[in-house]
């Protein structure tokens, strides 16, 4: 077989975040030491898992209706799109979220902390984005909680994301943050990102979309490795 | 890149990943009553040697032929094979143990029409892992000397990516740091 033209998408932004990072202790025996191997972008790169709808129900998309009875906390409705970084929408991509409850504390078994857990609620939430690479779901603001990792280490609330867009080189995990946490300060997860990309992770209220007398709303965005391929809105999908 | 967008970054899937990333068929990449279904399977383990049991090895690979059923294959995108999905996600267990049960993937092409041997992408999540690691698994019954991604290792760290074969599957340990660490890739 003779030479194959594939998409080669852009490498991780300089804002990528490290694997070592000594504030947060865990880094230090799961980082790799020795140098990384170039992996050129080939046919199983540039390819990856389309998870479709087959994953997804729809009470997936209320994270406050999953049981008997609903949850309790500030009602919020989280939306944004899924993008790559030439501003191209990502369709029909699985988003899965998780998180902890409006008193910080996750439904799993590692989790002791003394905090209340809610019997409505379980931090599990799926979506699909739409055509436009659109994304919704309407949950509780999480509370902040303790860790081990320092003396007084909170984690500030947080939703974490996990994204495969279209290629296994665009796969990614993250967490969504509130806008003015004051917990940022202190928390070495968020500030191992270099200063000047954390604002990716933070979402913005957006009072337009917020429903009166229901819930409040944030806005997040979610960015993926592109192709570095000028984008028009009207473009021929198919095209470059 | 001028227009481009900033990416949004990675942050790590905690320890409690197990919470939304849950599926009841996630570890068979084929339906496992498939009768050529193989099982991977290994232990995670850290730079003290003592194995993660709070991470989630994924797989994504080619179909027994070397084809993809997706659109930006440009071989054309062929249907997966009947209970194939290609993908395969494995949490580690107490003891440190993950497994995934897929199909052989056919040879590959790379970009220069090189074939390359039959592999998996990997990717590696955990608490204390800010982003992902990827790494490959090839398997120790094929010619996978002559393979272009291979022939860029270090020749003393090129049996850290072969699966070897066993009694009931193969075996694929991954070491994220210190002696007999797994050759990681930059992707």
């Amino acid at each position: 077989m003779g030479r194959v033209n594939l998409p080669s998408y852009v490498p991780k932004d300089d804002g990528a975040t490290p694997l070592d990072y000594p504030d947060y202790r865990s880094t230090a025996l799961r980082h790799p030491k020795e140098p990384l191997v170039l992996l050129p972008q080939n046919l199983t790169e540039i390819t990856g898992p389309l998870l479709g709808s087959e994953r997804v129900r729809p009470e997936d998309a209320d994270l406050t209706l999953r049981h008997d009875g609903e949850a309790l906390g500030q009602r919020i409705i989280v939306s944004g799109r899924i993008l790559d970084s030439d501003g191209r929408p990502v369709p029909d991509t699985l988003v899965e979220i998780w998180q902890a409850n409006a008193a910080g504390r996750y439904r799993h078994g590692r989790d002791q902390w003394p905090a209340p857990l809610d019997p409505h609620f379980d931090g599990l939430g799926r979506v699909m984005t739409d055509s436009l690479g659109r994304y919704s779901f309407t949950s509780i603001k999480p509370g902040a909680y303790p860790w081990k990792n320092h003396h007084n280490a909170w984690r500030p609330a947080h939703i974490h994301f996990s994204l495969f867009g279209h290629a296994f080189t665009q796969r990614l995990v993250t967490q969504m943050y509130f806008p003015d946490d004051p917990l940022f300060f202190q928390d070495p997860i968020f500030n191992s990102v270099p200063q000047h990309a954390r604002h990716t992770m933070i979402s913005s209220f957006n009072l337009e979309r917020t429903q009166p007398e229901w819930a409040l709303a944030f806005d997040f965005d979610i960015v993926l490795r592109g192709t570095g391929a000028t984008y028009f809105e009207s473009e021929d999908p198919d095209g470059e | 890149m001028v227009n481009s967008l900033p990416q949004t970054t990675s942050q790590t899937v905690g320890p409690y990943l197990a919470i939304g990333l849950t599926w009841p068929d996630a570890e068979h990449a084929v339906d496992p009553t498939h009768p050529d279904a193989i099982t991977i399977s290994g232990v995670l383990l850290d730079g003290a040697g003592e194995v993660v049991s709070d991470g989630m090895i994924e797989t994504w690979q080619a179909d027994p032929s070397g084809r993809f059923d997706h659109p930006d294959d440009p071989r054309g995108s062929v249907a997966a094979p009947a209970g194939f999905r290609a993908f395969g996600r494995s949490y580690t267990r107490p003891d440190g143990s993950w497994s995934i049960t897929t199909l052989r993937p056919g040879s590959v092409p790379d970009a220069h029409g090189v074939a390359q041997a039959p592999h998996l992408d990997v990717s590696v999540f955990a608490r204390g892992m800010l982003d992902r690691v990827v790494t490959r698994i090839y398997f120790s019954d094929d010619a996978h000397h002559t393979d272009p991604v291979m022939a860029t290792v270090p020749e003393a760290r090129r049996r850290t990516l072969v699966a070897t074969a066993t009694e009931s599957g193969y075996r694929f340990d991954i070491v994220l740091q210190g002696v007999n660490e797994t050759v990681f890739f930059d992707l």
